[in-house]
């Protein structure tokens, strides 16, 4: 299936879950935040949340800003 | 002046600090770089914003991995919104990937001068301290302004000396006091600052602190300037405390004048 990942399209398994998809990416362990159709995917529901096809995944992380 | 000091430390929301020199973690030459600042600024809050990684390229470096967490709280912003939805939805994708309620609220209205949109932040400072957030908003120096964030909950306010990332310093000092003398949670001077003594003359005037990035980071010597932002703040600070002597417009010398010319 294909998801839209941070603008762009990404295949995925079927059925993945937003863990996976962290997994893949490198970023399991990492401090991001989730956003799935504009809605936050919270930390505790991202092994159970699986993704569909067309899915808007958006998948942010810390970057350095100040003034 | 504020209820929010005592003993010399920056208390924001019940948390106590021993710098009130608050740092960004933009534009340094390398996360080397902004550690070794961070460190000679003495500063123990960063400012972080939350953003959107181009992921094909691997999963790359976080700033996360260059900051100090046993020493330094993590401020993250709202930097890039222009809306109160915006900033509302950064600010709670900061608090899902970090697990903290503090936002630095940015709302700006327009991108050349990066002003404030005051109205924009007011609504959004409603909705994040309703949601529980701790919401130190970025702000302009109008003092009605500030008194209507604190009404909506504000921890601190962070009035601009004068524009992000302009190096032009404190340039209403008089409208920066109005805010100092009648506010009653922290107020922290953000944006503006170009070189110490600015720092310096924020704290002069009474702020609880100071938030700087670029005029660290973007110098030519940017560990030292770190260092020099620091002492600023602290010789500021003390040189507040200790009540100046009044301006007059006549001489009054320090040594004795009398008996020596016969």
């Amino acid at each position: 299936m294909q998801i839209i990942l941070n603008g762009k399209p990404r295949a995925l398994p079927e059925g993945a879950s937003v863990a996976q998809l962290l997994e893949s990416l490198g970023l399991a362990g990492e401090m991001v935040a989730v956003e799935r159709n504009l809605e936050i995917v919270p930390r505790a529901e991202r092994a159970l949340a699986l993704l569909k096809e067309g899915d808007q995944v958006e998948v942010l992380r810390f970057m350095g800003g100040g003034r | 002046m504020t209820m929010g000091s005592s003993d010399g430390l920056l208390e924001i929301a019940g948390k106590r600090f021993s710098s009130r020199l608050l740092i960004g973690t933009g534009s340094y030459a390398s996360f080397a770089e902004m550690q070794a600042c961070h460190r000679a600024s003495g500063a123990e809050i960063a400012t972080v914003a939350v953003g959107r990684h181009d992921l094909s390229q691997g999963p790359g470096d976080s700033v996360l991995k260059h900051i100090d967490r046993s020493r330094i709280t993590l401020l993250p912003n709202t930097a890039g919104a222009y809306t109160a939805a915006e900033a509302v939805r950064l600010a709670r994708l900061s608090r899902e990937a970090l697990g903290t309620e503090w936002v630095k609220l940015e709302v700006l209205g327009n991108p050349t001068t990066l002003w404030p949109d005051v109205a924009e932040t007011l609504a959004a400072c409603r909705t994040l301290v309703r949601e529980g957030f701790i919401v130190l908003p970025y702000t302009t120096d109008d003092l009605v302004v500030a008194k209507r964030l604190e009404d909506e909950g504000a921890a601190a306010v962070m009035p601009l000396g004068s524009m992000i990332g302009s190096g032009l310093g404190v340039l209403n000092p008089v409208t920066l006091s109005l805010i100092i003398q009648a506010a009653r949670v922290p107020v922290i001077v953000d944006a503006g600052v170009g070189q110490a003594s600015d720092a310096a003359l924020a704290m002069e005037l009474g702020a609880d602190g100071v938030l700087l990035n670029s005029a660290v980071a973007l110098c030519q010597d940017p560990v030292s300037m770190a260092q020099a932002m620091g002492l600023a703040v602290r010789a500021g600070r003390l040189s507040f405390l200790s009540g100046r002597i009044a301006k007059k417009t006549y001489a009054t010398p320090s040594s004795p004048g009398a008996g020596l010319q016969g």
